[in-house]
């Protein structure tokens, strides 16, 4: 019996759009913005997270070695960062590959080259590049290398030179400030925005429902039960929706690939027409589920007001 | 059998549509009620359908409080009860053969009964030429064959028709009460509101008087005398 129902009133609710089609039609537009909306607010989310995890990634710090600091002491001082929690990685880069770097980066300076001729031995201390799992822990990691525990093992000698955090302190709180100030706000707009699509939503079913309350009330007076008046309505909303998901994914397919150079030079190395491409399945999931939720569940609390006969 | 027991509606604006209204019908009965516009003769239908509630007084069917009713017994009730309206209220975008359909899918009846009965009663109300046509497409005198078609189908006690002639030409309200009194002697309960003092003198049935809301008649072989 509740499959015989199921069935009536699915088939029903697609009789029910097909012959009101210029409400459905109406509704599915309205809903197709609606969608669209919430796609920009998806490959936007993508682009500012790529974007800030590239920012991001530029920050490290750099421990300075002193040039006479023992090559174990500086191992044993790298196994004690790395057991930190908040540290991703660390990166020990010998005073011979430091020197190595150099020269490569001034291979075309004479000066600087003929300068490292002359000296005797090798000027450059080795160095601990170090990366934190968040911008926001570097200082911690930076507090616990000036602090006792760095020192030298064995005669508790200084073996750091200098710790390039703190000329960098002022770059990456700026930087940290920046990051959290963006989410905090592309948050705070995108729920502005799926409030406004919601409600845009929310108001057109409520006008196409509007425009069958009088059916409804026969229904009822008929002797339909709410579930079986309200069912062909709730399906009429989900149809609009999973055809607006469509319209919406279609829309973005020219947009994304008009906007893809632009996005590219503009957030940094990602282009919204890849993302589109690599991401197609997921948008497609987030659009439909989306779609039907906000048209079955706008057309389930439309036609709430008009069973109370 | 239907019982209204001391009714009165007071709306929220002191307006009093019925008072103290008492009367009971029997299986199988025909009772026209008449009155002047306002006199509360829709708002007595609407008691019976529980689509209002009485301020005082009881309405029964068959023995239970109407206004008791819970929202699944509310709906198997109006199931067992047929009706019929001046504006015909029809499903606009169902066929005539869909319309008919619709009130035999809600009482649970299954495919082969629905594909069985509903072109034999299309037929029994001479619509079996428009069993695909659209509400917006049949005349006034077709829109309330086929509503009497749906009224009928599920073989209710009773059909309640109010004022089911107040659009229809004369030749059409012929037609219309002709097939009423003939689903009376098959043994359905009728209950009528009209204006139409004709078919009230015509019909010589029993005949419930209202004004202002309140029962000032109430006559076995009645006319239509205010």
């Amino acid at each position: 019996m509740i499959w015989t129902d199921i069935k009536r009133i699915m088939r029903s609710g697609f009789v029910g759009f097909w012959r009101n089609a210029f409400v459905s039609l109406s509704s599915t537009l309205v809903m197709a913005l609606a969608l669209f909306v919430i796609g920009i607010l998806v490959f936007l989310g993508a682009m500012l997270d790529t974007s800030l995890t590239q920012l991001r990634d530029k920050v490290d710090i750099n421990v300075y070695f002193l040039v006479s600091a023992p090559e174990e002491e500086i191992l044993a001082l790298q196994s004690k960062i790395e057991n930190l929690p908040e540290v991703d990685f660390v990166k020990y880069v010998s005073r011979e590959e430091a020197l190595n770097e150099f020269k490569l980066r001034h291979e075309n300076d004479q000066l600087i080259i003929q300068a490292l001729e002359e000296l005797d031995d090798n000027p450059l201390g080795a160095t601990l590049n170090i990366k934190a799992k968040e911008t926001s822990q570097y200082e911690g990691i930076a507090k616990f290398l000036e602090g006792d525990q760095a020192l030298s093992v064995d005669n508790n000698l200084e073996i750091i030179d200098r710790i390039n955090y703190y000329q960098n302190k002022s770059a990456i709180d700026k930087l940290n400030k920046i990051v959290d100030s963006t989410q905090t706000l592309s948050f705070a707009v995108a729920l502005v925005m799926v409030i406004i699509s919601i409600a845009m939503t929310f108001n057109t079913v409520r006008l196409a429902v509007f425009t069958s309350r009088e059916e409804i009330g026969v229904m009822k007076l008929v002797g339909a039960s709410n579930k079986y008046a309200r069912g062909p309505f709730i399906v009429q909303g989900a149809l609009s929706g999973v055809l607006s998901a469509f319209l919406a994914l279609i829309l973005f397919y020219p947009l994304t690939f008009w906007l893809g150079p632009s996005t590219e030079t503009f957030f940094g190395g990602i282009s919204v027409f890849d993302y589109y491409l690599n991401n197609f399945g997921q948008i497609f999931l987030i659009m439909l589920i989306s779609g039907i939720f906000l048209g079955g569940g706008s057309s389930y609390l439309s036609v709430r007001k008009y069973l109370k006969i | 059998m239907i019982i209204f027991d001391n009714v009165s509606k007071i709306y929220a604006d002191d307006s009093v549509a019925l008072e103290k209204v008492s009367f009971s019908v029997l299986p199988k009965e025909f009772v026209s009620i008449v009155g002047a516009s306002g006199a509360g003769k829709s708002t007595l239908l609407k008691m019976l359908l529980a689509e209002e509630r009485p301020t005082e007084g009881v309405v029964f069917f068959d023995s239970v409080d109407v206004s008791s009713l819970g929202k699944r017994e509310l709906s198997e009730h109006r199931r067992k009860i047929g009706t019929v309206f001046q504006d015909f209220k029809l499903l606009p975008y169902k066929t005539a053969y869909e319309n008919i359909a619709f009130a035999m899918e809600v009482a649970g009846r299954n495919d082969e009964e629905i594909e069985s009965d509903v072109p034999h009663v299309l037929e029994l109300v001479d619509l079996q030429d428009k069993v695909w046509n659209f509400p917006h497409q049949l005349s006034g005198g077709e829109k309330q064959r086929l509503a009497i078609a749906r009224a009928i189908i599920n073989q209710p006690d009773v059909v309640i028709a109010d004022e089911p002639t107040g659009n229809l030409d004369p030749l059409n309200t012929e037609e219309i009460i002709q097939i009423l009194k003939k689903i009376n002697d098959l043994g359905t309960t009728v209950i009528l509101t009209t204006h139409n003092k004709h078919v009230v003198d015509t019909l010589g049935k029993r005949v419930i008087a209202l004004d202002r809301g309140r029962v000032v008649r109430d006559d076995k072989t009645g006319r239509y005398t205010i």
